[in-house]
């Protein structure tokens, strides 16, 4: 009996091995531990021993059924795996086909530039402030210091509405200044984006509508100093870390010191040369106009109600658009409002 | 303004050490901005003085000349000319091999019929000079140099005198007196701290008499001319003036043309104050009259081009006639002549606004009239008609009478201001002491006793303490003062508006929407391109009455004819599928307001594949859905005639109209030169921002299950989705959660002229589960509702 159990066990564990597919291994299941299976045959024949052989061929034989079961459980995962990576290779894709088309549009790359330039303000402290394009002569020049008869308000400078010429298009967002500190009292940290207007004929580089920043700082005791580190600050943020800076006496009828600041020509750092030829990005002069500010004047104060001799302040303004051009590398103005989607999808 | 270096240097202050780099750095730090500058000799590489040496007929020419030119090198070159007035023993300028000249000629050796030439003898002319630089010289052939102080081999640019820098400053329009070479040599000698040399001018005089006798000047227009001051010059010898002041002129980019005339711009030029010279015989009776001209009056100018004249117009005139436009240039009718004998020097000072609107009116700015445009120095006339009568000493070319004119009108009176330092360091934020400042005020020419600082007169910039500190500050150095952080005691941010704005921009490219930004005048043509009606309000813009063009003459009241400019630019330009947005402002003038209202519009635009009316809807409802606005509702409407009549819906928020949304109707697409299928957008963003939902907070999740019903509906072609929806939802009671609209069908088992509609309803109760009553009862409610009211039936 010793032997036919190992026999069995031989055979039956060669067949579970041989079977290629579930289908077979169930079959082998059955011929060798079903009802009518071989293994259940010679225990059948268990009652015919003595009753000292029993309890050892008992444990034989059960042994023999554990280590087919096993095999049979072994066979089963094997074969599963085996038909799964059957079903997986046969659901391959090529991945290299494109996925399915989401459109995105894209934010006009002068918008982009600005809301870069807003966050870092708002970062800041800045209030963003929105104002009238319309607007009145007052606010646009004579409470910013710029008299009857100055020549940016000549007719062939300014767009205007009315024939006492108080009406018209803002040429500058220094009105926004005038507006903000009309409204809201020290301290004072404000940032005005918008469209400016000027009787330029567009061309690649003027537009007769363009955007400007402005900037408005009023507090007590705010300095020229002040004034340099707050610039610095913010053009290093826009322009990179290592950016060089200068400041330079100016003009402006509303500040009072005035200044424009430079950065130093990325291009040619500053020697105005590239390769022996005169250098294209600053044309030889080695710097970058970036903006106009000053100190407020006293007058520009008085006008809008604060006191000079308590508040001081500093005023900022830059053009978007040289500062959108410079930075995407855009040579020609009227590509911004050209809005050709093939050049807005670039950006 | 130009400055030649060589000028300031030999004049005024010696700065002949500092590189032009460094000229050109340190004054632009120190406040006068440099544009550009530009070595005069630049253009001129390589040419020489050369001797003649011998000079033959070319064997294989009849106008050819074969030259041995001594040019300082051991060995004469040959040079090969076809000039007629060459001698032998002559000097003239030699451009030898590898050479240029101006206009960028590169001149090389070669050969000419055969024989060798290495080089070419010039003209005048090609080395960029005219015949008003060099009055002595011929024309038309070689420039022969034997009057001039050279050798063989020395650089032709020194015997031009084109040794020297042209330094082009911007001048800012606060500071005339930098209009000027003293200006100019003033703000040298204080950026590099320097002393300036002073002239005084000195006239001699003569016995030829008193001017009084001869000429009478009266200012009746006292309002437009300040000052006039006057002096006379008698045995007038007209002539070209000498080298050194021909060579300063043509520097400064002035052509010279006389002695006389030359003195008056050469006196313009270093004072700053622009001059005029009349011939003494055209002055009538001896009578100068400034005035207004009177309508109708013309004056033939220097220019040869006759201008006509209005009262408002300043004019120099005798007793009968204008002879000059005041400021701006002389009249034809009294310029110096080759016989010019007797002349009147005019030193003046007019109104700026004055000068600058006639030259205007009459479009011919002249360098007097930039001058005179910034508002001058009215103690600057004497000092400059005395100039010009020593410079006529000087030059020899008359007699100075004795007398001088000068009715004043108005001169400033003496100004004075109080050194502030302490408030001076406050504002910059620096610790320069009292005595650096005061040197730094004096180095500017600016005299301070104690604390009294005495404004110069042509200083009328500086009037009060942020004046001085700025002229401290620029002195210190901009970029010497110490750069601080201030405490920036705001909050900051974006208004409530602009962070809507924001989203929206956002929403919009997430569903493929690309940013548009478009003018904000527009044509009146676009009322007629969209086919606005002609009594549409919209019609009444805001008129610009000076625009660039009539394209960009009024301000746009309405959005969408901007955007569909770019959406035909974008279809010309063949882009097949283009979706766009713009968020900007339209201009509505408004009763009993001088500014108009400035709302803002989101538009959206699309043509090209996949394009339709619900298409453009969802992306509606998307984009108020992210922006967390009430909820919208759509009505068809037929009568506005930029849409489409059967595809167009008016948008509104709790009875609000925000605007349209709709397919372009074919012959607005077609007046744009569209024939693709339009949809466009237009929504009043400002109107929607103040119908945004309250801040949203937690409502619990559902604990019973909802209840899903389809009704398939059959009614009327006539019958709309939102009609049916209304009644369902008034019917359902608040057991209703959701009617939504999930398929139509006309055709095989449905009656023409009716239509199928297909809805499911979610009902569910917050506090149980519902029963099959409970939906029944719901469910008959609303098909009693839909039968009454639309006359609707289940299929």
């Amino acid at each position: 009996m010793k032997e036919q159990l190992e026999l069995i066990k031989q055979n039956a564990l060669a067949a579970l091995e041989a079977a290629a597919d579930t289908a077979a291994l169930d079959e082998q299941r059955v011929k060798w531990l079903g009802k009518k299976g071989e293994l259940t045959a010679v225990l059948k024949m268990m009652g015919k021993l003595s009753a000292e052989e029993r309890p050892v061929m008992g444990q034989l034989a059960n042994s023999v059924r554990a280590e087919i079961e096993a095999k049979l459980e072994q066979r089963k995962a094997e074969l599963s795996a085996c038909a799964l990576e059957a079903k997986l290779a046969a659901e391959s894709i090529d991945v290299t086909i494109p996925g399915k088309a989401v459109e995105l549009g894209h934010q006009h790359p002068m918008n982009q530039v600005l809301q870069q330039v807003k966050d870092i303000f708002v970062g800041l402290g800045y209030t963003v402030v929105d104002g009238p394009e319309v607007e009145l002569a007052d606010y646009n020049f004579t409470r910013l210091n710029i008299e009857e008869g100055h020549p940016s308000r000549d007719r062939s400078d300014t767009f205007y509405f009315n024939d006492e010429d108080s009406v018209l298009l803002r040429t500058q967002t220094s009105s926004m200044q005038i507006r903000f500190m009309e409204n809201n009292k020290p301290p004072l940290c404000m940032l005005a984006p918008g469209r400016v207007f000027r009787k330029d004929e567009a061309d690649a580089t003027h537009s007769p509508m363009f955007h400007q920043i402005e900037g408005l700082v009023v507090d007590e005791h705010i300095t020229m100093g002040d004034l340099k580190g707050a610039l610095i600050t913010i053009m290093r943020a826009i322009y990179g870390e290592d950016a060089q800076m200068r400041f330079r006496p100016h003009h402006f009828p509303f500040t009072e010191p005035s200044c424009e600041m430079d950065m130093q020509c990325h291009k040619c750092h500053g020697t105005g040369e590239v390769d022996g030829n005169v250098c294209p990005t600053c044309h030889g002069e080695g710097w970058i106009e970036l903006l106009g500010a000053g100190m407020v004047h006293p007058d520009v104060l008085r006008n809008c109600g604060i006191d000079p001799e308590k508040y001081s302040g500093f005023a900022f303004g830059m053009g978007l658009e040289r500062m959108a051009m410079g930075r995407l590398k855009i040579n020609d103005l009227r590509l911004i409002f050209d809005n050709n989607i093939k050049f807005l999808e670039q950006f | 303004m130009k400055l030649n270096r060589k000028w300031l240097h030999e004049e005024f202050v010696d700065l002949s050490h500092v590189s032009d780099k460094e000229f050109v750095e340190t004054m632009t730090v120190a406040g006068q901005k440099v544009e550009t500058y530009e070595r005069m000799d630049a253009e001129i590489k390589n040419v020489v003085v050369g001797k003649v040496v011998s000079i033959v007929r070319h064997e294989n020419s009849d106008h050819m000349w074969v030259c041995q030119v001594d040019v300082g090198q051991e060995e004469p070159v040959q040079i090969v000319t076809g000039a007629q007035n060459v001698k032998q023993g002559d000097l003239v300028p030699a451009a030898l091999h590898n050479s240029y000249l101006p206009g960028g000629i590169h001149i090389t050796k070669g050969k000419l019929r055969g024989e060798k030439s290495n080089g070419m003898l010039c003209s005048f002319a090609e080395l960029g000079l005219t015949q008003n630089d060099l009055p002595d010289a011929y024309a038309d052939g070689i420039w022969i140099l034997n009057d001039e102080d050279c050798k063989p081999g020395d650089d032709i640019n020194l015997v031009i005198g084109n040794d020297d820098t042209i330094v082009d400053f911007e001048i800012t329009n606060n500071r005339p007196d930098c209009y000027s070479i003293i200006g100019l040599a003033r703000e040298a000698a204080a950026a590099f701290d320097k002393p300036m040399r002073h002239h005084e001018p000195v006239v001699k005089g003569s016995d030829v008499g008193s001017m009084y006798e001869m000429l009478d000047v009266e200012v009746p227009a006292e309002n437009l001319c300040n000052r006039y001051s006057s002096r006379m010059v008698k045995n007038v010898k007209i002539a070209p003036s000498p080298k050194w002041l021909r060579q300063r002129l043509r520097a400064n980019g002035v052509r010279p043309i006389n002695n006389i005339v030359d003195i008056t711009n050469y006196v313009m030029l270093e004072y700053g104050q622009p001059m005029h010279a009349f011939d003494y015989r055209y002055v009538g009776s001896g009578k100068i009259v400034v005035r207004e001209a009177t309508e109708g009056e013309t004056l033939t100018t220097l220019d040869g081009n006759v201008r006509q004249l209005k009262p408002g117009m300043l004019v120099i005139a005798d007793e009968n006639k204008p002879i000059g436009l005041a400021g701006i240039m002389g009249g034809e009718n009294s310029e110096i002549l080759d016989d010019t004998t007797t002349v009147v020097f005019e030193s003046a000072n007019f109104n700026g606004t004055s000068i600058r609107q006639t030259a205007l009116a009459l479009g011919m700015r002249t360098e007097s009239s930039g001058k005179f445009e910034k508002n001058l120095d009215p103690m600057m006339t004497v000092p400059a008609v005395q100039r010009a009568c020593e410079l006529v000493e000087l030059l020899q070319c008359g007699d100075v009478m004795d007398g001088i004119i000068d009715i004043i009108n108005y001169v400033p009176s003496p100004k004075t201001l109080e050194l502030e330092p302490e408030k001076i360091n406050r504002l910059l934020g620096t610790e320069i002491s009292e005595a650096d400042m005061v040197s730094y005020l004096n180095r500017l020419e600016i005299p301070v006793e104690g604390r009294t600082i005495h404004v110069p007169s042509f200083r009328p910039d500086l009037n009060l303490m942020a004046d001085i500190a700025e002229e401290v500050g620029r002195l210190y150095g901009y970029n010497e003062i110490p750069t601080t952080a201030f405490k920036n005691a705001t909050q900051g941010g974006y208004s409530p508006e602009m962070i809507m704005e924001n989203k929206a921009g956002q929403l919009c490219r997430s569903l493929g929407f690309s940013e548009i930004i478009t003018y904000s005048f527009v044509s009146p043509a676009i009322f007629d391109q969209i086919r606005l009606p002609a009594d549409s309000v919209l019609r009444n813009a805001m008129r610009i009455q000076n625009p660039l063009g009539e394209d960009t003459s009024i301000m746009r009241t309405i959005a969408v004819p901007s955007m569909l400019d770019i959406l035909a630019r974008n279809n010309a330009y063949h882009n097949k599928s283009v979706k766009l947005y713009e968020l900007a402002k339209i201009y509505l003038p408004t009763e009993g307001q001088v500014l108009p209202e400035e709302p803002k519009m989101l538009v959206l635009g699309t043509y090209g594949e996949g394009t339709d009316f619900f298409t453009l809807k969802g992306q509606l409802e998307a984009i108020f859905t992210g922006l967390r606005v009430k909820k919208a509702t759509y009505s068809a409407v037929s009568d506005n005639p930029t849409y489409h009549p059967g595809r167009c819906a008016v948008v509104s928020i709790d009875g609000v109209e925000l605007g349209y949304l709709g397919q372009i109707h074919p012959l607005v697409a077609q007046n744009y030169g569209m024939d693709v299928d339009v949809y466009c957008a237009e929504i009043n963003f400002t109107k929607l921002f103040d119908l945004r939902l309250p801040d949203v907070t937690y409502t619990p999740l559902p604990k019973y299950p909802s209840v899903s019903r389809d009704l398939s509906l059959i009614c009327d072609e006539a019958v709309t989705v939102a009609q049916i929806e209304d009644v369902i939802t008034a019917a359902a009671g608040k057991l209703l959660r959701s009617v939504k609209l999930f398929d139509i069908y006309r055709g095989k088992g449905v009656a023409e002229g009716k239509k199928s509609m297909a809805f499911s309803l979610e009902l569910r109760a917050d506090d149980r589960t519902l029963t099959d009553a409970d939906s029944e009862g719901v469910i008959t409610k609303v098909l009693t509702a839909l039968s009454e009211k639309l006359n609707a039936t289940l299929r």
